[in-house]
């Protein structure tokens, strides 16, 4: 009994160990905390827009046309007199919710997919695997314009063509996961004591998935910006006058030579904020390494 | 498992595959209600127009008669015909896609020729203040929107400058080089002809700029990882306590075992330049393939964009098989 105390508490005391070596590395490595920074920056000018944006960022003031960065107007105004710093700061609120809906829905499709494949094996395994590879031979932007203009133009269904073809890295990832622990004598333990499958899946194996899988969800969000962008700045995407700042880039275009500031603000919105997902990103690839975790 | 059997399972699970893509595009373009007929005519048009259309287009029959129809004419190479430029989409994907190439083949010339120095520095000078910058600059590429980036180098080097030209393949008054390839700077060599090769050069040096440094960042990051999985190895420790030259342990033994795994990312990085070609075209003008298909989403000109996603995806996944290939020649294990 003593015996058992003791290593309950070791084993908590190794995850401690284990969460403070991860802040040590990430501390170590700057250019993840300088990712860090910049998608914390990110998430609180989504939250705190109402107070940063000084306009409202769809109202149009026609006597305040294309007027250029100054201290009224720090990144200066679109063709419909509308600010572009509070477009900018509201957009980063649409960006957001692209990314949390977007994660969430395609997280879940791969999860399903993914654990059910790995579990059961054989055919199921293979039809479903065989599906998986479908999504993959298209490439990510080109299936989601396609089904994004067939579904109809807009934010949602940009959200949704997004999500249904990025589930398959998702998939592919619990599928390996799942077969690994399917294999592990306690679920054989539980199987014994009369689990269902049901049971085994959500209960055992789903929970088991998820801290990889969580990984590399959050590996992916900053292509999951460029790709609702490109969607936008093609007029696939969000719609005028919803301010996605894709969709504001390509407002800019027409007026490229003479008013460059209405497409060089949000692009640069949205370099900084996937810089910043793909530094993050990148750190957190080195401290899974365990070459470099030792 | 012998390297053609490896090839014989994978070709057959290809065309299974592509099976399966073949369905996706016909349940997207076709399924999903969107009116194409409406989008031709527009909403007012008479009810017979209506009918007319749909009976020439094939949309009044059962949509399992539709998808038998389009997948024997998938097997016999008809994509239909497209209703805006009115004609056989396979003739205009014949026409498009040669620019396309030509623009992913340059670009990932300059991807590569950008990844794989950087990941070096950033391996041999690894936590460095050149690894952080080689860093940055290449996850710098990846990050920043292509067609934001397109956009300033035009402003730059078209409007401000003047020093390159701003969109097409050639200049207007540039006689075009007999096709042979339809690659221009190809045929323009084989034509003899410089000038035509010099305008198509300064043509296609912005989309391909862009281009490829998206895509670096992916070269360079498994060149990094891959030099320094090599140089923590025996043989160049045994290298080094001969006396061999830093240098030339770095370039002679190291690089050549670490390139190994960076030429299947270099097909990879294929897939994600055609999707980038995309949006560079449209921005650039750029007569290819993915601004064909723009096209065709925005007027719902259905059998154009069944016909160029099913032939994107049939050359992405034909990339991604030669890739399997080389890996499962270079390395046994993988024949699986």
């Amino acid at each position: 009994m003593h015996n058992e105390g003791s290593n309950v508490i070791s084993r908590r005391q190794l995850l401690v160990e284990d969460w403070k070596h991860t802040l040590y590395l990430w501390r170590q490595n700057k250019l993840a905390m300088v990712g860090t920074v910049l998608v914390a920056f990110f998430i609180l000018i989504a939250i705190f827009a109402p107070l940063i944006a000084p306009y409202d960022p769809i109202e149009v003031d026609l006597s305040q046309t294309l007027l250029p960065p100054s201290s009224e107007h720090i990144f200066g105004t679109d063709q419909f007199g509308r600010d572009i710093f509070s477009r900018v700061v509201y957009g980063a609120r649409i960006e957001v919710g692209i990314i949390l809906l977007v994660t969430v829905i395609s997280g879940t499709i791969g999860l399903a997919v993914g654990i059910t494949a790995g579990y059961f094996g054989g055919v199921i395994d293979d039809v479903l695997m065989r599906i998986t590879d479908v999504f993959l031979s298209f490439p990510n932007l080109i299936l989601a314009m396609a089904l994004s203009a067939m579904l109809g133009r807009g934010v949602f269904n940009a959200i949704i063509a997004i999500s249904l073809v990025g589930w398959t890295i998702i998939a592919r990832l619990a599928r390996a996961e799942s077969m690994k622990i399917k294999s592990l004598p306690y679920i054989e333990a539980i199987r014994a004591l009369g689990a269902s499958n049901i049971r085994i899946l959500l209960l055992h194996i789903l929970p088991m998935c998820m801290s990889p899988v969580l990984v590399q969800l959050s590996l992916r969000m900053g292509s999951i910006i460029l790709t609702a962008a490109g969607l936008g700045f093609l007029g696939l995407g969000a719609q005028p006058p919803t301010p996605e700042w894709g969709a504001i880039v390509s407002d800019g275009r027409s007026y490229l030579v003479e008013q460059w500031w209405i497409s060089t603000f949000p692009g640069l919105f949205i370099a900084l904020v996937v810089l910043g997902f793909n530094l993050l990103g990148d750190g957190i690839r080195d401290m899974m390494d365990p070459r470099i975790r030792r | 498992m012998k390297l053609e059997t490896f090839i014989i399972k994978r070709l057959f699970l290809m065309l299974i595959v592509l099976f399966g893509v073949s369905v996706v595009v016909f349940v997207v373009a076709r399924a999903i209600p969107a009116d194409p007929v409406g989008a031709i005519l527009g909403g007012n048009a008479p009810i017979e127009l209506v009918d007319e259309m749909r009976r020439r287009l094939g949309l009044d029959k059962p949509l399992f008669d539709q998808f038998l129809d389009f997948m024997s004419g998938v097997v016999r190479g008809d994509l239909g015909v497209s209703i805006k430029s009115n004609r056989p989409v396979i003739k205009d994907i014949a026409e498009f896609f040669p620019a396309t190439l030509e623009l992913a083949i340059v670009a990932a010339l300059i991807s590569i020729i950008l990844g794989v120095p950087l990941g070096i520095f950033s391996a041999v000078h690894r936590n460095k203040l050149v690894d952080h910058f080689c860093r940055v600059f290449s996850i710098l590429g990846v990050s920043m929107p292509v067609f934001w980036t397109g956009l300033l180098l035009l402003i730059l080097f078209y409007y401000r400058l003047g020093w390159l030209p701003g969109s097409g393949r050639v200049g207007i008054f540039t006689v075009m080089p007999p096709k042979v390839t339809g690659l221009l700077l190809l045929d323009s060599l084989l034509a003899g002809d410089f000038g035509a090769f010099k305008d198509a050069l300064s043509h296609i040096i912005l989309p391909a700029v862009v281009l490829g440094y998206s895509a670096t960042a992916s070269i360079a990051r498994i060149m990094r990882s891959s030099m320094l999985d090599v140089l923590r190895q025996d043989f160049i420790r045994t290298a080094k306590a001969k006396g061999i030259g830093r240098r030339l342990v770095i370039y002679r033994h190291a690089l050549r075992n670490a390139l190994i795994p960076v030429v299947t990312v270099i097909g990879l990085t294929f897939g994600s330049l055609l999707e980038g070609a995309v949006l560079t075209e449209t921005i650039f003008g750029w007569p290819g393939l993915g601004r064909y298909i723009v096209n065709s989403l925005l007027l719902l000109d259905y059998p154009a964009i069944m016909g160029g996603t099913l032939f994107v995806a049939v050359v992405y996944s034909l990339v991604n098989l030669v890739v399997d290939i080389i890996y499962a020649a270079l390395d046994p294990r993988m024949r699986v």
